[in-house]
């Protein structure tokens, strides 16, 4: 087996990856992307440490189930969102989208 | 019942009329005269059973009926008031009681009780007269029922109150309240028609003059219980010891005796309530009241108080004197009753108002009295004061007639002419019979006509002890007065009732109902007789007849008995001379004035004329050196210099001082100071939120980068704090 380590310098680089999405990406629906990114970089740790640590507790396999439907959930609302919002303000640009300021 | 007790309820009767009328009695006019007259019918039966009893009683003077209670805690002791008949206040009670009595029922007639309610009557003024339309259609103006009735007979009976508790009380105090009761009444009854301002004139002129010499009295009164520690009657007047205690200690001031200088000063207040000279001016401006008032109050009974009062304290005012002398109090009274006397009597001969001659006449008559008392003539005094009350009542009582019948005809002729001005008048005698002969007794009485009136016995016991004790000055004085009197009053009666009518007023003036003209004739009977109880033992033929019964009876009030003068035939001559010839004199200027003319007087006399006319001016002088000052005092330094300048003027100084401490602590500390911070925190609040906000840029990428540095910062804090330092 590969070292603990290796799966969670993937995972660590997958999460940096989508951070660096979210945080620096124009279009929103790129920035749902990188959310995307985050979450799987998520499980794969999540992953890991179960298959290293506790491989016959079956704990982690439904901790990872549930964070699969709840990124599925999430993106399907954050779509309809987006959508919602480009029909309103014909954009999708992340910095134009600023009602809530001062 | 004991006698003593009787004595306390004589007062009380015309007290609870009063009461009852004020409160209860007041809307019916029947009711009220009813209550007025059985009070004053049980005081009168009350006093008759007491005097009968006490001219009966022998040594009344050593053993008075006396009762006393303890009024109040004075020290170790109580001041005790009482009651106490001896023979002064008897035959005081006499008159007291048979007088009132008589007003008060003539005071059913004088208001017109039976007539009807006037057209535009209002209370507080008099009555104008009411239009009756009789069974031939025409209308005719009768006099109308007085719209205060009830009012009028509430207050006689508070003053009758007032004067039955002077008589019968046996203390200065009670006396004083007595006399004070009165005051007021008289106060309320000049006034009585309140809307007339020479009314309410002269109302207030009589209270204060009044009280000017009430002030000196109670002076005196403090002064006599500050050195005897008592004010009843027996325990200083008949108690020898305290007397001479009084009478030789000297009171520092102008060589008078303790005893002395209060009696002078009980004899100003007497000066004062009996109208003597110089405070004689309230008693003419009196007759603004109702007649019954002036008969009542300013002939009869009130100031009479005056009179009874210091021939109560005589033994004050002549202690110290030996036989024959006399003190310098009874110098002073002497001087001011005979000058009184003397002066009242030659105003009275140029007044044209039927009340005013009788107004001076009284002031005259009461002169008398005290120049009695002044000389020794302890008994005459009293004795003049009984018969003096009975006539001068009678006169004010027909003079009251005589106007009723002038306004019956004022009203009926409807002449605008004053019914009260004697040159209006004339022939009288065949419309008012019974008026005219009651008032021509009353009227001889005065004058002091021989034998058959008792004006002529009192005046001649007083003019034969100011022969007897040699008083010249007063015998002069006192002659002349007499003389005037004789006259002033035939001018009078010829004015009045003889001769034919000088207006149509007087053609159709008509007699007095029966209430009215019964009391004169009452009246009259002891204007007649009253004075056939003081004959003396000397006189010609009836000396010595009946016993100079006023002499044995009053004389033995005092400690020492008076002597009997013996008697002389000069004054008896000057009586006569003067009452005669007065008489005659007056009847031959006046019988043949026609018309409403000038006094035939006027063109002879001149100036001297006008001075008596005004009085001597005395009322002007009277303005001039006190009510003016007194009203400049009031009205200016007072009220506009003390009150609106000074302590106003400080009130508002302090206010605006206290305005601009206001102004100034509005302006640099509350605007500035606490306002100022109050803005500071709000404004720095909103200095700094519009500062900050800057970061709510409403862009979501920015808030998370913002996020993830604090995340970085506080994990690092984080560290350090937990993982490092411990």
């Amino acid at each position: 087996m590969v070292p603990l380590s290796w799966f969670l310098l993937v995972s660590a680089g997958l999460f940096s990856i989508g951070l660096f999405g979210v945080l620096a990406r124009r279009n929103a629906i790129a920035i749902l992307m990188g959310i995307e990114l985050m979450l799987n970089a998520v499980n794969l740790n999540l992953l890991a440490f179960w298959r290293y640590r506790t491989p016959e507790l079956i704990a982690g396999q439904a901790f990872a189930v549930i964070v699969f439907a709840v990124a599925a959930a999430e993106v399907a609302v954050g779509l309809a969102l987006v959508i919602s919002v480009y029909r309103r303000r014909q954009t999708v640009v992340a910095d134009e989208i600023d009602m809530l300021k001062f | 019942m004991t006698i003593e007790t009787l004595i306390w309820l004589i007062p009380l009767p015309p007290l609870l009329a009063f009461f009852l009328i004020v409160l209860f009695t007041n809307r019916s006019k029947g009711l009220s005269h009813w209550i007025a007259i059985g009070s004053a019918f049980l005081s009168w039966a009350g006093s008759m059973f007491v005097f009968f009893r006490a001219v009966t009683t022998e040594h009344l003077g050593e053993h008075p009926f006396a009762s006393a209670i303890s009024w109040f805690p004075t020290g170790e002791t109580w001041f005790k008031i009482g009651v106490q008949i001896d023979p002064l206040s008897a035959v005081t009670l006499f008159f007291v009681a048979w007088t009132i009595l008589m007003i008060f029922i003539y005071s059913v007639g004088y208001h017109n009780y039976w007539q009807p309610k006037g057209d535009h009557d209002l209370p507080g003024l008099p009555p104008h007269g009411a239009t009756v339309i009789d069974a031939h259609g025409r209308s005719h103006r009768v006099p109308s029922v007085e719209p205060m009735y009830s009012r009028f007979f509430a207050f006689i009976g508070l003053f009758a109150f007032g004067m039955y508790l002077l008589v019968v009380t046996d203390n200065l105090l009670t006396l004083f309240v007595g006399w004070e009761i009165m005051g007021l009444c008289s106060y309320l009854l000049i006034g009585f028609w309140y809307g007339k301002p020479s009314a309410r004139a002269a109302m207030i002129k009589a209270f204060i003059t009044t009280r000017v010499g009430d002030m000196f009295m109670l002076l005196g009164i403090a002064y006599l219980y500050s050195v005897t520690g008592t004010l009843n009657y027996v325990e200083i007047f008949r108690n020898e010891e305290v007397m001479h205690h009084l009478a030789t200690t000297p009171a520092g001031f102008l060589g008078f005796s303790v005893a002395g200088l209060i009696g002078l000063l009980l004899f100003l207040g007497a000066v004062g309530k009996s109208a003597q000279w110089p405070l004689h001016v309230w008693l003419p401006d009196a007759m603004e009241g109702p007649t019954p008032v002036s008969a009542m109050i300013h002939a009869a009974t009130m100031v009479s108080a005056g009179v009874y009062m210091s021939v109560r304290v005589y033994p004050l005012l002549s202690a110290g004197a030996e036989h024959g002398h006399i003190t310098q109090t009874m110098a002073v009274i002497a001087f001011i009753g005979a000058f009184t006397a003397l002066f009242s009597a030659t105003i009275a001969v140029a007044q044209n108002d039927i009340k005013r001659v009788l107004a001076y006449s009284t002031i005259s008559q009461l002169g008398y009295m005290f120049a009695a008392l002044g000389i020794g003539a302890y008994v005459a005094a009293a004795f003049h004061l009984v018969t003096h009350a009975f006539f001068k009542a009678l006169l004010f009582l027909g003079s009251g007639s005589v106007i009723h019948g002038m306004e019956h005809g004022v009203l009926h002729t409807g002449e605008h002419i004053d019914p009260q001005n004697m040159f209006n008048m004339g022939g009288l005698r065949k419309k008012m019979p019974i008026t005219f002969w009651t008032f021509l007794i009353g009227g001889l009485a005065l004058a002091g006509f021989p034998l058959v009136t008792a004006g002529f016995w009192s005046k001649d016991m007083i003019l034969a002890e100011a022969f007897g004790t040699s008083s010249w000055g007063v015998l002069i004085a006192l002659s002349l007065a007499a003389l005037l009197t004789a006259f002033y009053t035939m001018r009078q009666i010829t004015l009045t009732f003889l001769g034919k009518p000088r207006t149509e007023a007087a053609h159709h003036a008509v007699e007095s109902r029966w209430t009215m003209t019964a009391p004169l004739v009452v009246l009259a009977i002891f204007a007649v007789s009253a004075g056939w109880a003081g004959i003396e033992e000397g006189f010609p033929i009836l000396g010595g007849l009946i016993p100079n019964w006023i002499h044995e009876f009053v004389g033995e009030t005092l400690l020492e008995h008076p002597e009997t003068l013996p008697f002389s035939f000069i004054p008896l001559a000057i009586s006569l001379t003067v009452a005669l010839g007065g008489l005659l004199l007056g009847w031959m200027v006046y019988r043949n004035v026609r018309e409403v003319a000038a006094d035939p007087l006027e063109k002879p006399l001149g100036v001297v004329y006008r001075i008596l006319k005004n009085k001597y001016y005395f009322d002007e002088f009277y303005d001039w050196a006190f009510v003016r000052p007194s009203t400049w005092l009031a009205e200016t330094f007072v009220s506009l210099w003390t009150d609106r300048m000074v302590i106003d003027g400080f009130l508002h100084w302090v206010a605006h001082v206290t305005s601009i401490i206001g102004v100034f602590f509005r302006t640099y500390i509350d605007k500035l100071i606490v306002n100022g911070f109050g803005d500071l925190v709000g404004e720095s609040v909103k200095r700094f939120g519009r500062a900050i906000r800057i970061i709510q840029t409403g862009r979501i990428q920015q808030y998370m980068v913002s996020a993830l540095v604090m995340v970085a910062v506080l994990s690092a804090i984080f560290y350090y704090l937990v993982v490092l330092t411990p």
